[in-house]
C-alpha cells in the first residue's frame, strides 16, 4: 500500500529518519510511536504529500506520490491533523461534507450520492445525532470523531491521523482506537496514526511503526514487543520512565 | 434552515430596492418617489429634478450598492484567508495601502510634472490604489504565513496604517496647495465623488472582483478547516491565495480609490451576515454579505445626508458596536 524507498526526512541540516525502505499494508491499523521531536508528524505529513522529502520516494500502490497531483492525492490519502477546528455556525454535517470536496464540482454542489456518503460517515463514527450541532459546543472527543468522519467521507484507501488520542480520556482513547481498528479490518483501509499511548499501540494495533532515530522499524505488534525496540527507546535516561515502561510491560504480558 | 435563508435573501433584496429608491429621494432637496419613477420612465418631470435624479443621486446610490457589496465581500474573504475574525480591508491596512497609492499619485504627480487629463487621472488613481492595496496585502499575507498569532497581524495592520499616514503627511508637507486640497477632499470619503465616466471603470472592476470571489467560493469553504486540511483535500493553496488577493485588491482597492477610505463595513458586515444566516458556508455568506453590505451602505448614505455628516462617520458609528461584540465573543481566541 504505502512503500518507502531509501527515504530520508528532516529539516535543513537535521536528519530525522534515513535509509527507510519498508512497507505498510492495507487492511491494517498501524501505530506510529517514537519520542517527541523524532519525526512522527514529519513522516505523516510527507505521506500526505504536504511535507518535504529530502531523499528517496514514497509510493502508494506503486505510484510515486511526488508525481501525483494534489487532486489525485486527495482521493488516496485523508489526513486528520492536530489542528482544532472550532468554527461557529459550521454544523458537523457541513464539516463532514467538506470531505467530499475532491469529488464535487467548482462550487461544491453535493449530489445524492455525496449526501449518502456523508450520512454513512457520520454513522460509522457514531455521531449521526450530532449532525446538526456546531463544533464550537462539543467536547474534544466528539470533535475528533467528526474529523474522522470527514476523513472517511473523503473515501480514501489510506487514512493518517496525527495524535488522535491526545486530549482524550482513557475510555475515549480505547473507543477511538477500536473504531479505527474496525475501519481498517472491515473496509480494508490502511490506517496509520501517531500516538504516545504505548498500551493502546500494543493492545489494539495490528502493527507498530517505531522511530528510533534515525531508523524507522515497522513490524507486527507481537514481533515488535519481542524485539525489545520499545524498551530500548524509552529507557533513555530517566529511571522513572524505565520503571513505568517495564511495569506496563509486565502488566500487559500477564 | 432552508426556509430562513430564502426569507432572509428575499428580505435583503427587497431592502436594497426600497433603500435604493429612498436614497435617490432623500437629499438637500427631497424628491417624491412619483417624480423619480417619472424621471426613469421618461414621464412628466421637472427637468431640474430629472437632472438631479439621473446625474447625481442615481449615480451615488449605485456607487453605494457597489461599494457596500465590494467592501463586505473583501472583508469576508480576508477573514477566511487569514482565519481571523477581525480581518478586514481597513483593519489590515489594505485601505491604507490604497490611500498611500492615491496620495503618491495626487500629491506626487504634480511634483513630477505629469499632465493631468481626467482620463489619465482616473486610471492613475485606480492603478495607484490597486498597487498600494496589493503591496500591503502581499506583506500581510507573507507575515501571516509565518506568524499565526491573530494579534500580531492586527498590530502589523495598525502599524502599516500609521506608517502610511506618516508618509502621507510628509507628502502633504511637500506638495502644493491645489493638489493638497484635492487630496484632503479625497480622504474625507464620499460616495458622491464618483463621476459617471469613473463609474465606467469602477463598475467593471467591482464586477470582476466579485466574479473572482465567486470562483473562490469552494476553496474558501475548504480553507475553513485550515491550510493543512485544505492541502490534503486537493486544494491549490497558492492559486487560492492569489485569487483572494486579486479579488480583494480589485474590490477594496477600487472603492478606496474613488470613495476614499470607508471603515468598518468590510469588518462588520460579514459577521452580521453570519449572525443573520447562521451559516459558515460561503455559498450563502458571499451573496449574503454583498446584499447586507449594500443595504448597510445605502442606510449609511441616507443617514449621512439626513444628518449632514461624512459617510465615514456613520459607518464607524454603525460598525464599532459589531466589532466590539466580535472581540468580546472571541476573547478566548488568542
Amino acid at each position: 500500500m504505502i512503500r518507502f524507498q531509501n527515504l530520508r526526512l528532516g529539516y535543513d541540516e537535521r536528519t530525522l529518519i534515513e535509509h527507510l525502505s519498508s512497507e505498510i499494508g492495507a487492511g491494517c491499523l498501524t501505530a506510529l510511536i517514537g519520542r517527541n521531536g523524532t519525526g512522527k508528524s514529519t513522516l505523516l505529513r510527507a505521506i500526505a504529500g504536504i511535507g518535504t522529502v529530502q531523499e528517496g520516494t514514497i509510493s502508494i500502490d506503486g505510484e510515486d506520490i511526488s508525481s501525483l497531483s494534489a487532486a489525485r492525492m486527495a482521493t488516496l490519502v485523508a489526513f486528520v491533523t492536530t489542528d482544532k477546528v472550532r468554527i461557529a455556525n459550521l454544523r458537523c454535517r457541513d464539516v463532514v461534507a467538506l470531505g467530499r470536496a475532491p469529488y464535487t464540482n467548482w462550487i461544491g454542489r453535493m449530489q445524492d450520492e455525496d449526501r449518502l456518503i456523508v450520512e454513512q460517515s457520520l454513522a460509522a463514527v457514531g455521531m449521526s445525532d450530532y449532525a446538526d450541532k456546531t463544533m464550537d459546543r462539543m467536547s474534544d472527543g466528539e470533535c475528533q470523531r467528526i474529523m474522522i468522519a470527514r476523513a472517511l467521507a473523503q473515501q480514501t484507501p489510506i487514512i493518517l491521523l496525527d495524535e488522535p488520542t491526545a486530549f482524550l480520556d482513557m475510555p475515549n482513547r480505547y473507543e477511538l482506537c477500536t473504531l479505527l481498528g474496525q475501519l481498517a479490518h472491515d473496509e480494508g483501509k490502511c490506517i496509520l496514526f501517531s500516538t504516545h499511548e504505548l498500551d493502546i499501540a500494543i493492545s489494539l494495533c495490528d502493527s507498530i511503526a517505531l522511530i528510533a532515530p534515525p531508523e524507522l522499524h515497522i513490524m507486527p505488534t507481537q514481533e515488535m514487543v519481542r524485539s525489545g525496540h520499545i524498551e530500548r527507546l524509552f529507557t533513555a535516561k530517566q529511571e522513572q520512565a524505565t520503571n513505568f515502561v517495564s511495569n506496563l510491560f509486565s502488566a500487559i504480558k500477564q | 434552515m432552508q426556509h430562513r435563508t430564502t426569507t432572509l435573501f428575499t428580505l435583503l433584496a427587497t431592502m436594497v430596492v426600497v433603500l435604493f429608491a429612498l436614497d435617490i429621494a432623500v437629499g438637500s432637496v427631497n424628491i417624491p418617489l412619483s417624480d423619480i419613477w417619472a424621471a426613469f420612465t421618461g414621464g412628466e418631470c421637472d427637468p431640474t429634478k430629472a437632472k438631479i435624479i439621473i446625474d447625481i443621486r442615481l449615480l451615488k446610490a449605485a456607487v453605494a450598492i457597489l461599494a457596500g457589496a465590494a467592501l463586505s465581500v473583501s472583508g469576508l474573504q480576508m477573514q477566511t484567508l487569514f482565519r481571523n475574525p477581525l480581518a478586514g480591508p481597513y483593519v489590515l491596512g489594505v485601505s491604507s495601502g490604497a490611500s498611500l497609492g492615491v496620495a503618491l499619485f495626487i500629491l506626487g504627480a504634480p511634483l513630477m510634472g505629469v499632465a493631468s487629463s481626467p482620463l489619465l487621472s482616473t486610471l492613475g488613481i485606480a492603478g495607484a490604489a490597486w498597487i498600494g492595496a496589493a503591496g500591503i496585502l502581499a506583506v500581510v499575507a507573507a507575515v501571516s504565513r509565518r506568524i499565526k498569532d491573530i494579534m500580531v497581524i492586527l498590530i502589523l495592520g495598525m502599524m502599516i496604517g500609521s506608517a502610511v499616514s506618516a508618509v502621507v503627511q510628509v507628502l502633504q508637507y511637500l506638495s502644493n496647495e491645489e493638489s493638497l486640497k484635492s487630496f484632503i477632499v479625497w480622504t474625507m470619503g464620499s460616495l458622491g465623488d464618483v463621476s459617471s465616466s469613473q463609474l465606467m471603470l469602477v463598475a467593471p472592476a467591482i464586477v470582476a472582483g466579485l466574479a473572482v470571489a465567486v470562483a473562490a467560493i469552494k476553496p474558501m469553504n475548504i480553507l475553513l478547516l485550515g491550510e493543512a486540511y485544505a492541502r490534503t483535500m486537493g486544494l491549490n493553496i497558492r492559486r487560492t491565495r492569489a485569487m483572494i488577493l486579486l479579488s480583494t485588491t480589485l474590490l477594496a482597492g477600487t472603492i478606496t480609490a474613488f470613495c476614499g477610505p470607508i471603515g468598518f463595513i468590510g469588518l462588520a458586515i460579514p459577521h452580521l451576515s453570519r449572525m443573520l444566516f447562521r451559516s459558515a458556508d460561503h455559498r450563502i455568506l458571499l451573496p449574503a454579505s454583498a446584499l447586507t453590505g449594500s443595504v448597510a451602505l445605502l442606510l449609511c448614505d441616507i443617514g449621512s445626508k439626513l444628518l449632514a455628516l461624512p459617510v465615514n462617520t456613520i459607518t464607524a458609528l454603525l460598525g464599532i458596536p459589531i466589532v466590539v461584540w466580535v472581540v468580546i465573543r472571541n476573547k478566548n481566541i488568542v
